[in-house]
């Protein structure tokens, strides 16, 4: 099209596999006018904390924020549902000038008795980080006056990128744990927290129960379907499993300093790791029967589904996948999750990854494969169209541009509705890739871009 | 009828100006929005915009930090207009504040002036004030076309092309209708915004980053010189008028239309271009009002049955009001998350006929809006995808209309305007209850009938 290729500030920030030794650049701001896929600290902190199911979750701040994010996230929920309503101070002109804790205090006295929350989250936006509106003071008043936590979330948009919003919320949650009760000597317990899983679709319920039928207990999951009073026992588990490490490794090392809870970095996405996380946790707790009964539920369950996946693989072997998604937990899943179905990564990106988590894709990808820190819609266009991707995972802004340019397209966000995770979840993704890959659709269209030409 | 507001808001039913900004920017020729703000606000709006579309939609940030916020974000801004030309190559560039860059005093034309007289560069810069505090999306949509308008054009000769202004609510498939209804009449006209092609793209052998079509700049000039501006904004604040700077600055005559939903919006629309233009009306035009009319007749029994909640943009809300009083389909609540004294009164006024139990709600939530409508027995919700949790929760069936529409496909294809849309629309909510008749007839005349006989005989035989 004639337009320049990559802006020289972000050159630093995409990497070859193989080509000249370079550091990715990742973790800092995003480079203005570059139509980042990112979002802000409030968007960080809103979506680790949304899901907590009994909370109210109060936006102070002008009404868009609270807007945007109304049931943003497809957590689903048993019983409790009040996370499901986006209450906002709505600030208006007024209260930018005169301050908005006038207003944060009459909403909190209005909605507290109204629907009597075990707990209440105040988010800060924007706004309020400029006015100086004392949000902890605000809260604190609240919290003495009705006898919960009303706990201040400290995530103004522009103090920092998305993962400080993950940090802001981790440091809430963290507030909210008590120290453990006491536990008799020779009790054999096994019981585990499981970090970073939001319940999209199901999903900690599906893992749930693998780790039930192996003896395991879950004692809270952060945060999907989770409620106050789980969250507070968070303190008694004998392990922490860390899923999505991008959001929750911080409350991990907090709770491992604080209680001395070790913890293992797991994934459920696709078959091997999978399998390979249940062992983990079963050789963590070291006992024979539940050794036995994850070896026992991986051959089930892979029984079950391998004739499907091998299906889908012998008409998918050999095409070519690009990912973009928010973390890297997901997205170096995804590498080894597409290789299960016959697909190797050409290029993969993440708007949050951690330079270790660049350093585990790039060991993962073949040579050649681009990897991307931080990518807009002119470097994916680009970089989709010179690797020949067949097709592209990302969440909804990226969508519709992979769409018109001839790319196939798998969702991994966070309003999806079908679970990914697990058993269950790897045959969803083999039939979601083989959906969209295998679809007559792109032979009726015809004439569209070609890939690998740009 | 009356307030039911309280000084917060659970549910919002409407977004904040920054958000209406983009949309009018969306329909502009080779435009480019670049909002001066945190990160986060671009992405949650893009991400907004392209579920509806399912278009590619690209909107750059200042991307402000605390050093931005804390030093001001200048460097930030200029630098983003820089990225954004080499990147996107746009033909203007349009300048939308947040909260953030109005709450630290960014003077954003300084900025831009600046900006300009230093690079010499050849694109046109726009700005205006949007913070999200400020109003409500559809305020922040009227504003940044006034502001386009105000820095723009120019006195110019007079010329024989209309002005067209249409309302954020309208789809791609209503941009069509109205311009082949000028079309119709022969008319030479601008419309301004025009999202027609902008957010509704083919599928083409190559991908442009910046989609065709839109209002051209050096129409938008031109708009000056107009023998006449329609505005189809219902009640439209003057203050926020485009079409009003327009008259005061230029004397361009205005013509303050609703949106042409419904047979007497419709004739409102047809009659002020027959006038204005001096043309009678088309023949095809003319038998698509016919059509309409026979549809109504068709509908009427059922129509009668409707009670709707209608909710959304203030002008989408007041012309599907009258549209619903014609059939009688008496509405149960009118809600609008903005709105004004004003509109409420101009919304009663429409529905006076009415024999139900009727709430007309501005500034609301959608928590309002579903107790009312609970309260007022509604049987049918009209409005974006905001209401399906009346769908979910409280079991009103939703015929989708306005923006945003995320849980559906084809929300670019939705057709409500003009004598054909209005059919399409009535239609859409007749069926929606039909739909449900049909489902449940036979087990509720069992159940309150067939039972009560049971009944009976047990008595009979009883005694």
């Amino acid at each position: 099209m004639g337009v320049p290729s990559i802006l020289e500030n972000r050159q630093q920030s995409i990497v070859f596999k193989g080509r000249k030794k370079q550091e990715i650049r990742c973790e800092t701001d995003s480079e203005a006018g570059c139509v980042s896929q990112r979002a802000c600290v409030y968007c960080g902190a809103r979506v680790v904390l949304n899901p907590v199911a009994d909370a109210l979750h109060l936006v102070h701040g002008p009404i868009g924020c609270a807007s945007y994010t109304w049931d943003i996230r497809g957590s689903l929920n048993s019983g409790a549902d009040l996370y499901r309503n986006s209450f906002s101070t709505d600030l208006k002109e007024q209260d930018i000038i005169f301050g908005g804790e006038k207003k944060l205090t009459a909403a909190l006295d209005e909605l507290i008795p109204q629907f009597q929350p075990p707990l209440v989250f105040v988010y800060s936006t924007c706004v309020v980080g400029v006015i100086g509106d004392d949000l902890d003071a605000v809260c604190k008043a609240a919290s003495l006056r009705y006898g919960i936590p009303v706990k201040p979330v400290q995530s103004s948009g522009f103090i920092g990128s998305k993962s400080a919003g993950y940090r802001a919320a981790c440091d809430v949650l963290f507030q909210l744990i008590e120290p453990p009760q006491p536990v008799e000597k020779d009790t054999k317990r096994f019981r585990l927290n499981y970090l970073g899983d939001f319940n999209l679709a199901g999903e900690a319920w599906i893992i749930r129960s693998y780790l039930e039928r192996i003896g395991v207990t879950v004692n809270v999951v952060f945060t999907g379907d989770s409620r106050y009073e789980q969250i507070r026992g968070a303190a008694n588990a004998d392990l922490n499993i860390i899923q999505c490490a991008g959001s929750m490794h911080y409350l991990a090392g907090k709770l491992q300093e604080a209680y001395g809870i070790p913890c293992l970095s797991v994934s459920f996405l696709g078959l091997d790791d999978t399998a390979e996380t249940l062992r983990a946790i079963a050789r963590h707790f070291n006992d024979p029967s539940i050794i036995e009964q994850a070896e026992a539920l991986i051959a089930e369950e892979s029984a079950r589904v391998m004739p499907t996946i091998l299906k889908y693989k012998a008409r998918l072997q050999g095409k070519k996948a690009a990912v973009y998604v928010g973390g890297g937990f997901k997205a170096i899943s995804l590498i080894k999750q597409f290789r299960e179905i016959g697909m190797e990564v050409v290029m993969i990106g993440t708007q949050t990854g951690r330079k270790e988590e660049y350093e585990k894709m790039d060991s993962l990808v073949n040579e050649g494969a681009v990897i991307l820190d931080d990518a807009n819609p002119a470097e994916l266009e680009r970089f989709m169209l010179e690797q020949g991707a067949d097709l592209l995972v990302g969440g909804v802004k990226e969508r519709p541009l992979a769409y018109k340019l001839g790319v196939a397209f798998v969702d991994h966000n966070h309003d999806r509705k079908h679970p990914l995770s697990g058993y269950a979840g790897a045959v969803n993704f083999a039939a979601e890739v083989y959906s969209t890959l295998g679809s007559p659709v792109w032979q009726a269209v015809q004439g569209g871009v070609r890939h690998g030409q740009v | 009828m009356g307030k039911y507001n309280r000084d917060l808001s659970q549910n919002p039913c409407h977004m904040c100006m920054p958000m209406g900004g983009i949309l009018a920017l969306k329909g502009i020729e080779g435009a480019m929005p670049l909002l001066h703000g945190s990160q986060g606000c671009s992405t949650y709006m893009r991400r907004h915009i392209a579920e509806h579309f399912n278009e590619p939609v690209d909107v750059a940030s200042s991307a402000l930090n605390e050093k931005g916020t804390v030093y001001g974000g200048k460097t930030n801004l200029k630098k983003a207009m820089d990225n954004v030309r080499r990147v996107y190559q746009p033909k203007l560039i349009g300048i939308l504040t947040t909260c953030l860059a109005e709450t630290i005093g960014e003077d954003i034309r300084q900025i831009s002036s600046e900006y300009q007289a230093e690079t010499e560069c050849e694109c046109r810069i726009v700005t205006a004030a949007t913070p999200g505090y400020g109003g409500t999306h559809t305020e922040g949509y009227w504003l940044t076309l006034r502001e386009l308008l105000a820095q723009l054009t120019a006195p110019v000769s007079k010329h024989e092309r209309i002005n067209i202004i249409v309302p954020a609510a309208l789809s791609p498939a209503d941009l069509r209708e109205i311009k082949q209804c000028l079309e119709r009449f022969g008319a030479e006209y601008t419309l301004l915004p025009d999202i027609s092609e902008t957010m509704d793209r083919p599928y083409e052998d190559c991908y442009g980053k910046m989609a065709g079509g839109g209002t051209p700049l050096d129409e938008i000039a031109q708009m000056a010189g107009s023998f006449a501006t329609l505005e189809l904004g219902g009640p439209v604040d003057a203050k926020l008028s485009p079409g009003q700077l327009l008259q005061d600055s230029y004397g361009v005559p205005l013509y303050k239309l609703p949106i042409p939903i419904g047979l007497a919006n419709s004739d409102q629309f047809i009659e002020a271009l027959s006038a204005v233009l001096n043309k009678p009306v088309p023949a095809a035009i003319r038998r698509e009002r016919g059509l309409l009319m026979d549809a109504m007749i068709d509908a009427h029994k059922h129509s009668f049955q409707v009670r709707p909640v209608l909710f959304g943009d203030p002008e989408l809300v007041f012309a599907l009001a009258g549209f619903c009083a014609e059939n009688g389909m008496f509405p149960g609540v009118v809600a609008t998350g903005g709105g004004s004294a004003g509109w409420r009164k101009a919304v009663v006024e429409l529905l006076t006929d009415s024999m139900n139990p009727l709430d007309v709600i501005e500034e609301t939530d959608m928590s309002i809006v579903r107790t009312r409508s609970e309260v007022n027995q509604v049987n049918l919700a009209v409005g974006p995808s905001v209401g399906r949790y009346l769908e979910e929760q409280a079991d009103i069936p939703l015929v989708r209309i306005g923006f945003p529409i995320q849980d559906r496909l084809g929300a670019q294809r939705i057709l409500s305007v003009g004598y054909q849309g209005t059919a399409l629309l009535l239609d859409k909510m007749v069926n929606c209850l039909l739909e449900r008749k049909h489902k449940t007839y036979r087990s509720d005349l069992f159940q309150a009938y067939y039972q009560e006989r049971e009944v009976a005989r047990h008595e009979l035989s009883a005694s």
